[in-house]
């Protein structure tokens, strides 16, 4: 049952951040759950002065679906489609984040093939983010055609990823010890086209937006995170370089593949909303760069880790030509083997489109997580919001709200 | 990935700590009592500014396991990349630990989602309440005893007519 919001405000007027002067004037503004600007189903109560925001209390739950609880009854492969679901703008890096905690609980070594396919498609994903929270910024605020160039490159993205599994949307790519399917030339095919093309959209935005005066004006200034609040108030990812932290951990703790690849961290000092949609747009250039560094370089052999591993599925060759191969598919869909976890705890995180997202597993020797912790990245970034837009106009929140590009679906989880 | 001097330094200036090591991630248990001390010591002395996540694992039913809940608190340094896995055991009647909130400000949310979600109560926190859960919630749904299916909370909210409302 939700809260009422008169509970909600009489805490407002409890809590230390409300000014006790000029009560008379402060009125309560229900912002969402149902509100085109939060784009999903989040809500805030709002304390305003006029139209100046005195305080914002995050209201949040109305999309828990207890993903954690789920990751208790589902086996490690069955739970990427619950990963998909998190941030569903994009699920690929979801996919990768959690195969490569459960790699690491299992002490798993990919093949190099694997590792380049898990860069490029965390990359794309990335893209792809950027491109929607960007566009949704400039939406809100109300550069619409922005939006409209952002998300006819998202379709381009979307194609790659149907050709690559078959799937647009909730993609479920990954699988312990490898992937779905490997690589086509179709898909390696389409990268390139997508590398050609991408840069002159990319030219089109920031020429539509970067010196626009409506939109400098509506983010510039607005919503300001120091670097010291952004690193005590647990930031990572764009909203923590955007306030001139430099950790990427690309850089910092290389994963998969991508010590290999040549590229920049990108960071802003300023640490407003301008300051992030500059950080955002600079990223897709550098995840251009790995893209193309990746496609080129894509290593030949296998995708998936081999029969001995007993994690991945053997091809259909080998499962009706070797004995290892039937036995070890047999092994794998009998509902009571599966493959072997030891009883530890392992934390493992990757730098998803926004920020740190790491997986707690706690393993108890069955093919299922004993627990399936989530560190996501957007309900430690919605809890910087209250601090963000006190002082500021009520038009700033979708500017805000839009820049911090939170993930009801993650939020919530 | 961890210096040695952290692990020394935790060491000597706590009593009862043990570490342990997987997979090159480093583990130290702190005794709940000197919980406080341990994140003064590694914020400001070892430098570990980044509050990475809270979180907590119920032990109930888990092979091998003394204590009831594990307490985890996953810190990070971002001057000099180390990450420590900080472990605190717990067990019913109390399960009061102190908040770490006035040493990272970022522990206030996932402090209240910890609370929501398995009961556990932290001393200090400025404004401890359920996050995702309703208020009127009574169980704590990560806890083991807590079923998956079943008839549970929803049917005991009271159903709003049309006419009534």
């Amino acid at each position: 049952m939700p809260l009422e919001v008169s509970t909600l405000s009489r805490r407002l007027e409890e809590s230390p951040a409300a000014q006790p002067v000029a009560e008379d004037y402060l009125w309560t503004l229900n912002f969402g759950p149902q509100h085109p600007a939060t784009h999903t189903t989040l809500r805030l109560v709002l304390k305003l002065e006029g139209e100046r925001v005195v305080d914002a209390i995050p209201d949040i739950g109305y999309l828990h679906s207890g993903f954690e609880k789920l990751g208790e009854h589902l086996d490690f492969n069955q739970y990427v489609t619950v990963t998909d679901r998190m941030n569903y703008i994009s699920p690929m890096a979801n996919n990768v984040a959690w195969h490569c905690a459960v790699e690491k609980l299992l002490g798993l070594e990919l093949t190099p093939r694997c590792q380049y396919l898990r860069v490029i498609i965390a990359e794309l994903a990335r893209i792809s983010d950027h491109l929607l929270c960007n566009g949704a910024v400039g939406l809100d605020v109300g550069a619409f055609t922005f939006f409209l160039y952002a998300f006819n490159q998202r379709e381009k993205l979307y194609d790659i990823f149907e050709v690559l599994c078959g799937a647009r949307f909730t993609n479920s790519y990954t699988r312990v010890g490898g992937a779905l399917h490997d690589a086509t030339p179709l898909f390696v095919e389409k990268v390139r086209a997508f590398l050609k093309s991408f840069p002159k959209t990319l030219d089109d935005m920031e020429r539509l937006l970067n010196r626009n005066r409506i939109f400098v004006d509506r983010t510039k200034g607005v919503g300001v995170l120091s670097r010291d609040q952004a690193t005590n108030l647990s930031c990572t990812g764009p909203i923590a370089r955007a306030s001139g932290v430099t950790r990427d951990l690309r850089k910092d703790e290389p994963y998969l593949a991508y010590a290999d690849f040549d590229f920049n961290v990108c960071c802003a000092t300023a640490g407003d909303c301008f300051a992030r949609y500059l950080v955002r747009m600079a990223e897709m250039r550098e995840s251009l760069k790995i893209v193309a560094q990746a496609i080129e370089n894509l290593p030949a052999g296998p995708v998936n880790v081999g029969i001995d591993q007993r994690t991945a599925l053997p091809n259909k060759k080998q499962v009706y030509s070797t004995i290892e191969g039937l036995i070890s598919h047999f092994e794998l869909v009998m509902s009571n083997r599966g493959f072997e976890v030891p009883a530890e705890e392992v934390y493992s995180a990757i730098e998803s489109p926004n920020g740190e997202l790491g997986f707690y597993i706690v393993g108890d020797g069955s093919d299922r997580a004993y627990r399936a912790r989530c560190r996501p990245p957007s309900y430690i970034h919605f809890a910087v919001f209250p601090g963000l837009i006190r002082g500021h106009t009520l038009s700033d929140i979708v500017a805000v709200l839009g820049s911090l590009n939170i993930i009801a679906a993650e939020l919530d989880r | 990935m961890i210096q040695p001097e952290t692990i020394t330094c935790l060491q000597t200036a706590i009593a009862g700590v043990t570490t342990s090591e997987f997979r090159g991630q480093t583990r130290a248990v702190v005794p709940a009592a000197q919980l406080a001390d341990a994140f003064r010591l590694l914020r400001h002395e070892r430098g570990f500014d980044l509050l990475v996540d809270i979180t907590c694992v119920d032990y109930l039913g888990y092979r091998g396991a003394a204590d009831r809940f594990g307490l985890v608190y996953l810190l990070a340094n971002t001057s000099t990349n180390e990450r420590l896995t900080l472990r605190v055991y717990l067990n019913e009647p109390d399960l009061t630990v102190p908040s770490a909130y006035p040493f990272w400000n970022g522990a206030d949310w996932l402090e209240r989602e910890v609370y929501d979600m398995f009961g556990i109560l932290f001393a200090g926190h400025p404004d401890l309440r359920r996050i995702l859960l309703p208020e009127e919630f009574t169980a704590f749904p990560l806890r083991k005893d807590y079923p998956l299916q079943g008839r549970g909370e929803r049917h005991n909210f009271p159903v709003l007519t049309r006419d009534r409302s």
